[in-house]
């Protein structure tokens, strides 16, 4: 049995109202599904008095809209559980809808929430821990420690990213929408995430992202996403990754690949510019793969044999970009 | 401990006006304010579907979704209307889903089964006849150490009216073969 510390609970109805109590309590976190927070605050991980809970804008934020730039936007409060059930999600951005559908299990994607997932705090097996166990093993940078674990000498913490929805929405070039007293920001999701552990993302503490929006072009690529883990529910990813192609009759127009589960920060694998062009075949498949197994260094942050998660990569890769290309 | 905080939860159909410190969990307040003690702390940080329990807005009907109150703040659970295991049962007794658990012997420890039947319970009534893929979906969140889950889906699918419960006779004990009544003679050891 694990108590939450000594909290002070706000319950804002507006995103006006969430942003300023964000802004009026400093070191305030927000609470939304509380799929990650809770077992976080459980843990002592935070050390915050406030928690801002955003059921009450549920009104305001849960939707699934096309805008009539051919944008989907996605609210920031809709449930994974729904996002992996929606129609428009489903026909836009299936991959999408299928990284939905395999996070968690069934009551967590009911809780969750996709502005959570997106800003899902990063994992490593030090330290979603129990107070007891991490202060046995002398703490770590992320939390209450000088040292790293996972990298002998580290002085940045390479906690894992573990946000499904993140590689997808990588891949096909989201961004995503933010409020805070300074106003409204968006910012491309390969600017969103930054190599830090310790807080991977560009959001100022007072700063509360609002919503998705997802090219009108996504919906014409081809696009597959694959999670590695070790049970078909509830766990973490131990890898996964997203594809997204644009095909011209048989060759390819453009590809993107993103890789997570690896470090703080979701991997976009470089250098495919050259691959335009090249057949949609199983040659081009391997070929990402390799990239991706150069590219991508998998370490013991995550429970599980780096060299065996590393050496699968490759396969992953190839299967994935092979469904993607149907 | 920090002032408590007021707070109201509907649960079962009762309304309960409490005093809770602000980070008091739902399940906590189930088990420790409430006494309803049929939701189980496991895990306790939303692994092990134990604490599961349906949940709708207020203004809602049905019974709602299967969620899991051990990290539901109570505070957050006020709009919501409760159904717990408690709950589960009608004025006509044990609910389809409680019976069928009992006639096929789906449970060992017992201590996952009121989340298993609540989470069963949410499937049905959003798709009164599933498929066996369907059952092992919506349950995935459940786990259960003792079963192996064979009889659990079993006794979903008895609930959902799809089969009947499996006959299983006691199972006999092996006899000695003839040819063996020699190689089971033991010998006396003379000193």
């Amino acid at each position: 049995m694990m108590t939450l510390p000594d909290l002070t609970v706000l319950r804002p109805g507006s995103v006006a109202e969430a942003v300023e109590a964000l802004r009026a309590n400093p070191g305030a976190r927000v609470l939304a599904g509380g799929t990650d927070i809770v077992p976080n605050l459980k843990y002592g991980m935070y050390d915050t008095r406030h928690l801002v809970a955003l059921r009450g804008l549920s009104s305001e934020l849960r939707y699934v809209r096309e805008h009539q730039s051919g944008e989907l936007r996605l609210g920031a409060m809709c449930s994974i559980d729904e996002l992996g059930r929606s129609e428009l999600v489903k026909a836009r951005v299936p991959a999408l809808a299928d990284a939905c559908r395999q996070i968690a299990g069934p009551q967590l994607r009911r809780m969750g929430t996709l502005g959570g997932n997106l800003c899902l705090d990063t994992r490593c097996v030090y330290v979603n821990q129990s107070h007891f166990w991490r202060s046995a093993l002398g703490y770590c940078l992320k939390k209450d420690g000088t040292v790293c674990h996972v990298v002998a000498g580290g002085k940045r913490c390479v906690a894992a990213a573990s946000n499904d929805t993140a590689p997808v929405l990588l891949a096909l070039d989201a961004s995503v929408k933010t409020i805070s007293p300074r106003g409204e920001r968006t910012i491309a999701l390969h600017e969103f995430y930054v190599a830090d552990g310790l807080h991977n993302t560009v959001l100022a503490p007072d700063e509360l992202l609002t919503e998705v929006r997802i090219p009108a072009a996504a919906a014409r690529r081809r696009q597959a996403f694959a999670k590695l883990r070790m049970r078909a529910a509830i766990d973490f990813p131990a890898l996964n990754l997203a594809v997204a192609l644009e095909l011209d009759g048989h060759s390819v127009k453009s590809v993107s690949l993103a890789v997570s589960a690896l470090a703080a920060r979701p991997a976009l694998i470089k250098g495919l510019q050259d691959l335009h062009g090249h057949a949609a075949d199983a040659i081009f498949a391997e070929e990402l793969g390799r990239r991706a197994h150069k590219q991508c260094k998998p370490l013991t942050n995550i429970g599980i044999d780096p060299g065996w998660r590393r050496d699968v990569l490759p396969v992953l890769v190839r299967r994935t970009v092979l469904r993607a290309i149907g | 401990m920090r002032p408590s905080v007021f707070i109201r939860l509907l649960v079962n159909g009762e309304e309960h006006a409490l005093a809770v410190p602000a980070q008091r969990t739902l399940l906590e307040a189930l088990r420790y304010d409430l006494g309803l003690t049929g939701s189980k702390q496991g895990c306790d940080k939303g692994d092990c579907g134990a604490c599961t329990v349906l949940a709708r807005e207020r203004a809602g009907e049905g019974r709602g979704e299967a969620i899991l109150s051990c990290i539901t703040l109570a505070q957050d659970a006020q709009d919501l209307a409760i159904t717990t295991i408690e709950g589960l049962a009608g004025p006509q007794g044990l609910d389809p889903v409680q019976r069928a658990f009992a006639d096929c012997g789906a449970l060992q420890c017992g201590f996952c089964q009121p989340g298993m039947m609540l989470s069963a319970r949410a499937l049905l009534d959003d798709n009164p006849k599933p498929t066996l893929p369907q059952i092992q979906e919506a349950l995935s969140g459940n786990l259960c150490r003792c079963t192996g889950y064979t009889k659990i889906y079993e006794a979903v699918q008895v609930a959902a009216g799809l089969r009947a419960p499996a006959q299983r006779a006691p199972v006999q004990s092996e006899r000695a073969a003839p040819s063996d009544s020699k190689a089971q003679t033991v010998k006396e050891i003379v000193p």
